[in-house]
């Protein structure tokens, strides 16, 4: 699971880590679980073109500079589970919370209440209205970015680069964030905290970017 | 007679002007988005961004942009005071839920029942990219479609049954277009209002399915 949306919550800096742990490792089936599949250059962009990835599972792939996915998706080299984002979302959540599967209005009647192979996914009538059934998505890994965190990877959010940070930390069997500042244990206002650090795993500090550059 | 159709931003306008004070609301990306510059501030109409926004402000002056606040279109955004951060859940949950009262969608095709198709073209080797649509489509108390009534090729967007891949069905309570606004209710479409010129039985063969009109 990679954290982030737009410009806004993606752990570049990760990413980038991640790219170089695999080098002189012989990994090629990698899933992603991210809202997007890559742009530009850099970041998950840069992480396909490695062609570690086998599948990702994302809400919407196609941007205007997603051409690294859309190369690979088109020559049959990368598997795409397309999910509604707010089932993408509830999915990640379900995962964290222990819930064994959900049944949700959306996507119902459409093309993407079908499995990958096609057949229908379970649906039921629930007071009067019509649901699919969908489960979680659990991960080895999520790699997030937040804004400050303390020693016990209790950890705070900045604007909407929160995103799916919060939920993909509870996802995960192994979570790890970067931080802009890890400050003493305290310093972090207890109301104020977004994930407390039992779902957080490891912090990794970086450098604060300019937040007015994109 | 002859007959003038709306510009977006007429249409835009005509949207704002439907929005209660107070109320919760998404606007989609694209076309929608412009209904934004005609809600009057002091309406305290509040701004839904699926990223995790509520209380969403204008687009901030040059240089002042922060590329941490954006919005669903990854514009950057402000905030308005008294707006809150949240995590994709619980901003998905407003939407599932019905906590928001009104979104406005853009459209590829609407169906006299109120079905909606508006992410896929269904084209052979067009890259499928859904987003949140089929959350807000189904979730909001409401789902107001904006979009032109007619398609580049003049073929009408207002169908018996969608062609297009399905969003939603039975979702779309209102649609705002160039040339007229309409309800859905019983048994269909009913018209709403018309532009200047155009009379009710010019705009059903526009159409080509039939839409209902109030005595």
């Amino acid at each position: 699971m990679v954290g982030g949306f737009g410009t806004a919550g993606i752990p570049y800096e990760l990413i980038e880590g991640l790219i170089q742990i695999l080098e002189d490792r012989d990994v090629r089936d990698l899933t992603i679980i991210n809202n997007n599949a890559g742009n530009g250059e850099h970041g998950l962009a840069a992480l396909l073109r490695t062609q570690r990835v086998k599948k990702i599972i994302c809400s919407y792939p196609r941007q205007a500079d997603s051409h690294i996915f859309d190369a690979l998706y088109k020559a049959g080299k990368l598997k795409l589970e397309l999910v509604p984002q707010g089932n993408l979302a509830e999915r990640i959540r379900a995962a964290g919370a222990g819930i064994g599967a959900f049944f949700t209005p959306t996507g119902y009647g459409t093309e993407l209440a079908k499995n990958l192979d096609g057949s229908p996914k379970e649906t039921r009538q629930i007071n009067g209205r019509m649901h699919v059934l969908e489960y979680p998505i659990h991960a080895d890994f999520a790699l997030i970015k937040a804004y400050k965190a303390d020693r016990w990877g209790n950890l705070v959010y900045r604007k909407s680069a929160r995103n799916f940070g919060p939920i993909m930390a509870m996802a995960a069997k192994c979570t790890v964030a970067s931080v802009f500042e890890i400050v003493d244990l305290g310093a972090l206002d207890p109301e104020s905290i977004i994930t407390p650090g039992i779902f957080v795993n490891k912090v990794v500090l970086v450098r604060e970017p300019d937040h007015q550059m994109a | 007679m002859s007959y003038k159709t709306k510009t977006k931003d007429e249409i835009a306008a005509r949207i704002a002007q439907d929005i209660p004070s107070g109320a919760y609301v998404n606007l989609g990306i694209g076309m929608p988005v412009m209904v934004a510059n005609h809600i009057r501030v002091e309406s305290e109409v509040c701004l839904h961004s699926e990223n995790g926004i509520l209380g969403m402000g204008p687009t901030p002056a040059k240089g002042q942009e922060d590329y941490d606040l954006i919005n669903a279109g990854k514009q950057p955004v402000s905030l308005l005071a008294g707006g809150s951060y949240f995590h994709h859940a619980d901003s998905f949950a407003m939407m599932r839920a019905g906590h928001l009262d009104i979104c406005v969608l853009g459209a590829f095709q609407v169906s006299v029942q109120g079905d909606l198709a508006n992410w896929h073209t269904g084209a052979v080797g067009d890259i499928p990219a859904v987003g949140g649509a089929m959350d807000l489509a189904i979730g909001a108390k409401q789902t107001w479609v904006m979009m032109d009534l007619l398609t580049k090729t003049g073929q009408s967007k207002i169908v018996s049954h969608c062609t297009y891949p399905l969003t939603g069905l039975g979702c779309v309570k209102r649609v705002y277009t160039d040339h007229a606004t309409f309800e859905c209710g019983e048994n269909g479409l009913w018209v709403v209002d018309v532009v200047e010129g155009l009379s009710f039985t010019e705009l059903t063969e526009l159409i080509g399915v039939p839409v209902h009109q109030r005595n």
